[in-house]
């Protein structure tokens, strides 16, 4: 089992964590005057690379804290 | 046995004699009127179909690996149409009649076997959601009809239907039509008849590069040089993310890896098949006698074509909870595609900013038994430069307008 560092805790097993998908989408910051296409891009879009991904990731089981780690989706090594 | 390869006879080493190819191996051209990219059971099939039905056969199918390496090579085959809405409905019921004629049309055996499928309900809320989708189904014409745990072990005698664990049995809903076939020949018969007809299939070719000109893709670039192309279709599965991200199209899918596994082969135990989302297990038995499961996703994004054991654990407890006599049975191969799942668990199919690109894609869990029925649809989509009736309703465009096709009680979980 691949072992994911939790910044707060070190190396745990891959089964106490949450994945969080893509990290760093903000919510908008005029909701009001978003078009349809804009929402649509807000709700449904995510990046998905073969190669490395910015992510959300939870230590669910452990001190249920999230982090931003980055992982190469090609070889799910985590870079840092 | 004497050794030719020295002394005075010696002669160089010669293989063994190869059975005949059932395709050739073309060299690409320079320019073809349709360029299909993947050369998955998607790809064939929608090849197959533009020679057959509107006789367009100067079309290359482009495959970055081997032909029907991916997706195809790893499924669990199961074929059924039993999808809540009518728009999901007339596709997947589309494509179960091809399946249930396809051996006739591509004149190769392709050991479809219609065994039924039950699909178990454990809460309450199963049961009406069952009973429901049964209705649904009803109205539009498809086989469905729902039974109660007695029933379920008749027609499945191994599964475990007794009150005494965690997700008892309830119920089931059961489509008879429903079934399995060869997914490696399947793939090989769509080939067969697309190179018959002239189309050329080229394998070791991957997509690095697209040439535009305003709106119009003019060509594909490739490990094997420019390709010319008049309409270019995108049939890459898990990998649609990696093309259309090289055209700036942006398209709302995620790769993640996907898990199956097999036994040993074993007697003929499991004579149908048998899904159930809430224990989260769906498993037949492959004519050869392997018992084949599918798991749930990895959770995360992911190209690998492998996934994390832990997720294959969880399956095989599940799987034994509801199979008891599955505890004694050795799991012989587990392995892991690509799937590109969408929001509301139904495809992507249709134009897109482009006006000669094509998108096939966001099957997700389930596209294997949409095969016949997605090269019919996208075949005539390309052929008549609009989608096909069928396909209409899984537009790129949906996700703007809000009409989703929410099939994630059908399909989001288990196939």
């Amino acid at each position: 089992m691949q072992l994911i560092d939790c910044p707060w805790c070190g190396p745990r097993e891959e089964v106490e964590f949450h994945y969080g998908g893509q990290a760093g989408v903000a919510y908008p910051a005029a909701p009001a005057e978003l078009s349809d296409e804009e929402w649509a891009r807000f709700v449904f879009h995510r990046a998905n690379p073969k190669g490395p991904l910015h992510e959300r990731w939870s230590h669910s089981a452990g001190c249920r804290r999230w982090f931003t780690a980055v992982r190469d989706t090609a070889t799910y090594r985590f870079e840092k | 046995m004497t050794d030719t390869t020295t002394g005075p006879d010696a002669r160089p080493w010669q293989p063994p004699d190869h059975p005949d190819f059932l395709w050739r191996t073309p060299e690409p051209k320079r320019s073809y009127d349709v360029v299909i990219v993947g050369g998955g059971g998607h790809g064939l099939a929608t090849a197959h179909y533009l020679a057959k039905n509107h006789g367009i056969t100067n079309v290359a199918v482009l495959e970055k690996g081997w032909l029907a390496g991916g997706n195809m090579a790893r499924n669990t085959t199961l074929i059924r149409s039993n999808y809540l809405w009518d728009e999901s409905a007339a596709i997947y019921e589309h494509s179960l009649k091809l399946w249930e004629g396809l051996e006739e049309d591509l004149g190769y055996p392709i050991l479809f076997s219609q065994r039924g499928v039950l699909n178990l309900a454990h809460t309450e809320q199963d049961v009406r959601e069952s009973l429901r989708r049964v209705e649904a189904n009803k109205l539009n014409g498809i086989d469905a009809e729902w039974i109660g745990p007695d029933e379920v072990a008749k027609i499945c005698p191994i599964v475990n239907v007794s009150s005494d664990i965690r997700y008892p049995v309830h119920g089931a809903t059961y489509q008879p039509r429903a079934g399995i076939a060869k997914h490696d020949y399947v793939a090989w018969g769509f080939a067969r008849r697309a190179d018959e007809a002239g189309i050329d299939l080229i394998q070791d070719c991957a997509v690095t590069g697209f040439t535009t000109d305003g709106d119009r893709v003019t060509g594909v670039r490739t490990t094997r040089g420019e390709i010319a192309a008049g309409k270019v279709a995108l049939c890459a599965a898990g990998h649609t993310s990696t093309l259309t991200d090289l055209l700036g199209i942006p398209v709302p899918i995620q790769s993640h890896p996907l898990q199956a596994l097999v036994s040993e082969l074993l007697e003929p135990v499991h004579p149908t098949i048998v899904m159930s989302n809430a224990v989260h297990v769906y498993v037949s038995q492959a004519h050869k006698g392997e018992l084949v499961m599918g798991a749930g996703v990895d959770s995360y994004n992911g190209y690998g074509q492998r996934g994390a054991f832990h997720i294959i654990e969880r399956q095989m407890a599940a799987a034994v909870e509801l199979f008891p006599v599955f505890a004694r049975a050795h799991l012989l191969r587990t392995w892991g595609g690509i799937v590109d799942v969408t929001a509301d668990a139904s495809p992507i199919v249709g134009r897109t900013p482009y006006e000669n690109v094509y998108l096939n894609c966001g099957w997700g869990t389930g596209g294997f038994k949409a095969t016949p029925g997605i090269g019919w649809c996208l075949a005539h989509t390309i052929a008549h430069d609009e989608p096909h009736p069928y396909v209409a309703p899984f537009g790129l465009d949906r996700f703007v307008t809000g009409a989703l096709v929410d099939e994630h009680g059908a399909a989001a979980v288990a196939h």
